[in-house]
C-alpha cells in the first residue's frame, strides 16, 4: 500500500515537471513563434553537438569532434563548439542555415561557392552508436564471462534477462526460421537483435546519453540490411543460386529476355531494402509522434491559458502512452528485423527437392 | 528530403561501430553465451537421466532388502525351532542319564546295605553265642558251686542216661 502510493506520488511529481516549464514559456509572448515541422525536423536529424539543454539564450551541449576533409585544403579535424550552435564559420566551414545542406556542414571557398566537404564528423547520431555499441559489448560480454566461469549456475536479475532475451530470440525465432544450421547464424543474428534493441531503447531517453534517433536514420538501417544482404546472399546453396538464375518455369520466360531472373534478382534486393525501409520508417514515426505530442504544448502556448493547461494535460497523458507503446515497438522492431533476416537467411538455405527426399529415404533405410 | 538520403559519414560511423560489435559478440560473446546455456541444457536432461535410473535402482535395492531380510527372518525361525529341537533331545538325554545314574547308585547302595546287615548280623550272632557260652559257664559255675550240688547233677545225668538205656 505504501509502495504504491509512493510510486503515485512519483509519478505526478514527475508529470508536473513535465508541466512546469510551460508556464515559463506561455509568459514570454515576445518570443517568435516555433515553427513546429522545423522543430520535429531537425530534431530528427543529425548534428555535430549533442545538445542537452537550449531555450534561446542559453546553450548547454557537448562538443563533437568534427573531421572534413576538403577537397582544396585537406584534412581538418576540430570541435563543434567552435560554430557556436551554428552562428560562426570557422576556416572557411560553416553549419548551412539554409538550401540544399541545411544543417550541414558546407564550404565557401574563395569565389564564393558552396560545396560539401566530405565530412567523417562524429555527429550526434555516431556517439550515440559508439556508445551503444560499447554499451553492448560491455553487457554481453560481461553476460558471457559470467555463464563461462560458472555454466551451471541459475541466473537471476539482469544476466538472467539478458538470458531469457537470448534464448527467446535463439530457440524461437532462429531456429525455427532458419533449421538445420542455425548455429552459424544465431551470433549474428543475436547481435542485430541487441544491437537494435539498445539503439532502438536508447533512443528513447530524452537526455544524455540517449535521445538520438539513430535507428530512425537511413544510414544506420542501410548499414543493417546490406550486412544480412551480404550474409543472405553470400552464404546460400547451390539450389538457392539456381533458384535465381535459372528457377523451374517455362524455357521462354528465362531464354531470350531473362524475364525470371530479373525478377529474382529484383526480389533479393527489395527484401532487405523493406527491412531498412521499415525499421527507420518506423522509428523516425515514433520520435516523430513523441515530439509532435510534446509540440502540442507549445503551439497552444498562445491560445490563452485554459486551452494551453488542458492541452499541456492532454500532450503529457499522450506522450506518456506513445512512450509506452514506443518501448513495445523497440522490442518488436528489433525482433522483426532478427525474425525477417532470418527466415531471409533461412530461405537461402533450401535444398533441393530431390536431394531432401533421397536423405529421408537414406535416413529411412538406417 | 534529408531524411531519406545516407549521409557518407553516419554509415562509416555505423560500419564501424557495427562492424566492431559484430565481430566481437559473434565471435566471444553469444558463441559463449550459447554454449554455456547447451551445456547446461545438456547437465540438466542428464541429471534427470541419472535421477531417474537412481530412483529405479533404489526401488531394486529396497525390494532385494526385503527379500533379505525375508530370508533371514525365516532361516532365523528355522534355527531357533532346531535350537528348541535340540535342547529338548540334549535334555531328554541328560536326564535318562541321571535316571541310569540314579538307578545304578541305589542299586549299589542297596548292595552294601545288605552286605553290611549280613555282617552286623554275623557279629551279632558271634557275640551272641560268646555272650550265651559266657552266661551258661556262669551259671554253670554257680549252680555247681558245692560238691553236693555237682552229685546231684551226676545222679541225674545218670538216671537220665539209664532211663535212655532201658
Amino acid at each position: 500500500m505504501m509502495k504504491r502510493a509512493l510510486y503515485i506520488s512519483g509519478l505526478s511529481l514527475i508529470l508536473f515537471l513535465m508541466v512546469s516549464p510551460v508556464w515559463s514559456a506561455t509568459q514570454d509572448d515576445t518570443k517568435e513563434e516555433l515553427n513546429a515541422k522545423e522543430f520535429i525536423t531537425e530534431h530528427l536529424a543529425d548534428s555535430y553537438e549533442w545538445q542537452i539543454v537550449s531555450d534561446g539564450t542559453k546553450h548547454i551541449a557537448i562538443p563533437l569532434p568534427v573531421i572534413l576533409h576538403s577537397k582544396s585544403t585537406g584534412w581538418h579535424i576540430f570541435p563543434s563548439s567552435h560554430f557556436h550552435h551554428g552562428a560562426n564559420s570557422y576556416k572557411g566551414f560553416k553549419i548551412a542555415s539554409e538550401g540544399e545542406y541545411k544543417g550541414k556542414i558546407v564550404e565557401t571557398d574563395v569565389k564564393g561557392n558552396i560545396s560539401r566537404p566530405l565530412d567523417l564528423s562524429l555527429t550526434k547520431n555516431a556517439a550515440s552508436l559508439l556508445f551503444a555499441s560499447l554499451l553492448i559489448i560491455l553487457i554481453i560480454m560481461g553476460v558471457a564471462r559470467s555463464m563461462k566461469r560458472d555454466p551451471m549456475k541459475p541466473r537471476k536479475g539482469f544476466t538472467g534477462l539478458i538470458e531469457m532475451l537470448v534464448l527467446s530470440i535463439n530457440d524461437e525465432v532462429i531456429k525455427p526460421s532458419i533449421g538445420k544450421d542455425y548455429q552459424r547464424y544465431a551470433p549474428y543474428l543475436l547481435t542485430v537483435f541487441f544491437f537494435i534493441f539498445t539503439n532502438n531503447l536508447l533512443g528513447l531517453i530524452p537526455v544524455f546519453p540517449g535521445g538520438a534517433n539513430v535507428t530512425g536514420n537511413i544510414a544506420v538501417t542501410l548499414i543493417l540490411a546490406v550486412a544480412t544482404f551480404l550474409i543472405v546472399n553470400l552464404t546460400g546453396t547451390k539450389e538457392y543460386y539456381k533458384e535465381i538464375l535459372w528457377p523451374d518455369v517455362p524455357t521462354w520466360l528465362k531464354v531470350p529476355i531473362p524475364l525470371m531472373p530479373i525478377v529474382e534478382i529484383v526480389g533479393t534486393l527489395t527484401k532487405p531494402f523493406a527491412l531498412m525501409i521499415r525499421l527507420f520508417a518506423n522509428m523516425m514515426a515514433g520520435h516523430s509522434i513523441v515530439l509532435g505530442l510534446t509540440m502540442l504544448i507549445f503551439i497552444t502556448a498562445s491560445m490563452g491559458m485554459a486551452i494551453n493547461t488542458s492541452m499541456t494535460v492532454l500532450s503529457v497523458i499522450f506522450t506518456v502512452f506513445i512512450d509506452l507503446v514506443e518501448l513495445f515497438i523497440a522490442y518488436i522492431q528489433a525482433y522483426v528485423f532478427t525474425l525477417l533476416s532470418a527466415v531471409f537467411i533461412g530461405l537461402a538455405r533450401i535444398e533441393s527437392y530431390f536431394e531432401k527426399k533421397k536423405a529421408v529415404e537414406t535416413e529411412k533405410v538406417a | 528530403m534529408s531524411l531519406l538520403t545516407p549521409e557518407p559519414g553516419l554509415l562509416f560511423w555505423m560500419l564501424i561501430s557495427f562492424g566492431i560489435t559484430v565481430f566481437v559478440l559473434a565471435k566471444f560473446g553469444f558463441p559463449a553465451i550459447l554454449k554455456s546455456v547447451e551445456k547446461r541444457k545438456n547437465y540438466i536432461e542428464e541429471s534427470l537421466l541419472a535421477a531417474r535410473k537412481a530412483h529405479e535402482e533404489l526401488a531394486g535395492i529396497k525390494e532385494t532388502g526385503e527379500a533379505i531380510l525375508a530370508q533371514a527372518r525365516k532361516e532365523q525361525a528355522d534355527i531357533l525351532k532346531e535350537a528348541a529341537l535340540k535342547r529338548e533331545m540334549m535334555m531328554e538325554k541328560a536326564r535318562e542319564e541321571a535316571r541310569l545314574e540314579s538307578e545304578k547308585l541305589v542299586a549299589s547302595a542297596r548292595r552294601q546295605i545288605g552286605a553290611e546287615k549280613e555282617e552286623a548280623l554275623r557279629s551279632i550272632r558271634n557275640e551272641a553265642a560268646t555272650l550265651s557260652l559266657t552266661l551258661a559257664e556262669r551259671i554253670l559255675r554257680e549252680k555247681l558251686g558245692t560238691e553236693q550240688e555237682q552229685k546231684k547233677m551226676i545222679d541225674r545225668l545218670f538216671n537220665e542216661m539209664d532211663i535212655s538205656k532201658s
